[in-house]
């Protein structure tokens, strides 16, 4: 197996969390099968390549320090066509999402989506995407170059987190046509809670079936004086505000104690509660995949579980 | 101003899940499919900017296949001008659905493509991103809001933790739709019903469909079951719980 290229991903100069799980992941593929870890940076990231150290080198395009879909994609395209790496891997991420399917769509080799896990084998590598909300896995293997989008939290970050000095080299990327200008960033609007700072949450989702039922969930919040949460739907149904959204596109919490009613676990909602210290699962589908993440859980109705719940607690 | 709003149809996750006989494709004997939930907020959001008079005309478009005339009838009942249906063929991943789009949308006046941001079987990557590439047009993922002036859109796409970048984009484009700026409508069923009889459904042929992904499962499986969670019996092993772990 030849080289593998990461393809890093920041955020207001810093490196988000998926960049080292990717670059530990990496480097452990590459030590095991002979090739080498290689991070592309953007815009002014070079300067911190020291971050880096897990990878072998560093490939610095420069360009600008906001990403932008369409110039990003062309200058990792040209790295890859330049660099011929056997993997290349992406962030399963909003920005990722851009570069992957461009990238590899004009280069005309496969793109993998949503990986959980990846491995070498015989004559390349295997990878697990999560499908169908988490409900399956299917594993793919690829014997030729590919480009693989890899889910927030399948790999540890702390193994990518080291610091070092890779060489770093500069390359002088292609930037695209600029059809695409980036503007500005805007920041979330204030919730009246912080739901990254509460101690216990009472999390909702679509099992919660109507806006009026959501009533009952905070009843048991008021007595356990805990926060509100919920999961992405409820936030497009306009029955609760973005600033109660967990997951990845909304907060990362980690309270002690996370009470998951009627959330099926898509991994897009896992992202962004499994470093709760206690969760616990409230959903009638035994087979759902927050039961794999929650340490308790009921399968009872939860409406029925939360009136009793309720009642025994006022 | 025209919009291509793109529908596919995915297994409703309500239902239990099996693997076929071959091991490596989902059983869809007896399972219920049902919109992409995010190609329904595209068609939202398409139907928004219609009625805020930013746009002309939004036509639904989806590969022929069973209830598909129904889906793009209720489209129509929510505000959809026009509805394509492509035949002649049956795309296999998103590589194909992509093409078979491409090859109907090159030839068409469109200043805006519209899919879903991503759906639940997109193993081969994602329409959205993919179809822009085909047709060489640029393309925004995850966007959940679209405002339109002369020949640019400004969109907003999020990243995580609630932030969001805004991008000014050149028409043509293709954006992955998120979310619309408000919930999807529905269309009561009389509606749908008075859309079917008067109402009808263009049909185009999909053509080439090229190679496809470049990739195929080996295997599918429902992920295996860690140590899992601690099923509790009733209310009180659950108030133990919270007591315990000094929730009351």
């Amino acid at each position: 197996m030849g080289d593998i290229l990461v393809i890093t991903e920041h955020l207001k100069g810093e490196f988000q969390d998926i960049t080292f799980e990717m670059v530990g992941r990496a480097k452990e593929m590459a030590d095991s099968s002979g090739g080498q870890c290689v991070a592309v940076t953007f815009g002014s990231m070079n300067e911190k390549a020291g971050e880096l150290g897990a990878a072998d080198s560093v490939i610095s395009v420069g360009g600008s320090d906001d990403f932008n879909p369409e110039s990003y994609a062309a200058a990792v395209q040209s790295v890859v066509s330049a660099k011929s790496p056997s993997l290349v891997m992406v962030g399963s991420t909003s920005m990722g999402m851009d570069i992957a399917n461009a990238v590899a769509t004009v280069l005309d080799i496969p793109t993998i989506s949503y990986c959980t896990d990846i491995n070498t084998s015989s004559s390349g590598f295997s990878c697990t995407s999560s499908m169908y909300g988490g409900k399956m896995n299917a594993v793919t293997n690829v014997d030729g170059s590919a480009v693989t989008m890899i889910l927030a939290g399948a790999f540890n970050a702390d193994a990518g987190r080291i610091s070092g000095s890779p060489t770093v080299e500069d390359f002088s990327a292609d930037f695209g046509a600029g059809k695409i200008r980036f503007k500005q960033l805007i920041e979330p609007e204030a919730g009246d809670v912080d739901i990254t700072q509460s101690e216990i949450l009472v999390a909702v989702g679509r099992g919660i079936g109507s806006k009026d039922d959501i009533e009952l969930a905070e009843e048991l919040a008021e007595v356990l004086d805990a926060d509100m949460a919920c999961s992405r739907p409820l936030v497009d149904a306009g029955w609760m505000p973005r600033a109660r959204q967990v997951g990845k596109s909304g907060m990362k919490v980690k309270p002690k104690v996370y009470i998951a009613l009627g959330i099926s676990g898509a991994p897009e909602h896992i992202e962004g509660m499994k470093s709760s210290s206690t969760i616990i699962a409230i959903n009638s589908d035994k087979n759902a995949p927050i039961f794999d993440v929650a340490h308790y859980g009921m399968t009872e109705d939860l409406f029925d579980v939360v009136e009793e719940l309720v009642e025994e607690l006022e | 101003m025209k919009i291509a709003v793109l529908l596919k149809k995915v297994p409703d996750l309500v239902e239990d899940l099996e693997v076929d006989a071959s091991g490596k494709e989902l059983d869809t004997d007896d399972i219920k499919f049902k919109l992409n939930e995010y190609d329904d907020h595209a068609l939202e959001e398409a139907i928004l900017l219609k009625e805020s008079g930013a746009v002309d005309e939004v036509v639904a478009m989806a590969v022929d296949g069973e209830d598909v005339d129904k889906m793009l009838f209720t489209a129509i009942a929510k505000g959809a001008d026009k509805a394509v249906k492509l035949t002649d063929g049956n795309p296999a991943d998103s590589h194909q659905l992509g093409k078979a789009f491409s090859n109907v949308l090159e030839s068409a006046n469109y200043d805006l493509v519209f899919t879903g941001v991503q759906s639940v079987d997109d193993r081969d990557g994602q329409l959205g991103p993919i179809l822009a590439s085909y047709l060489h047009v640029p393309c925004v993922s995850v966007v959940s809001g679209v405002a339109l002036s002369g020949e640019t859109a400004v969109v907003h796409k999020e990243y995580s933790g609630g932030m969001m970048a805004e991008f000014e984009v050149d028409l043509p484009a293709v954006l992955g739709i998120q979310a619309a700026k408000q919930a999807p409508r529905y269309a009561p069923v009389s509606k749908i019903r008075q859309v079917q009889e008067i109402a009808a459904i263009e049909e185009v042929s999909m053509g080439d469909l090229g190679s496809g992904a470049g990739s195929s499962v080996a295997s599918m499986a429902p992920p295996e079951k860690g140590v899992g969670a601690k099923i509790l019996d009733d209310v009180e092993a659950l108030m133990d719980v919270l007591k315990d772990k000094g929730a009351l």
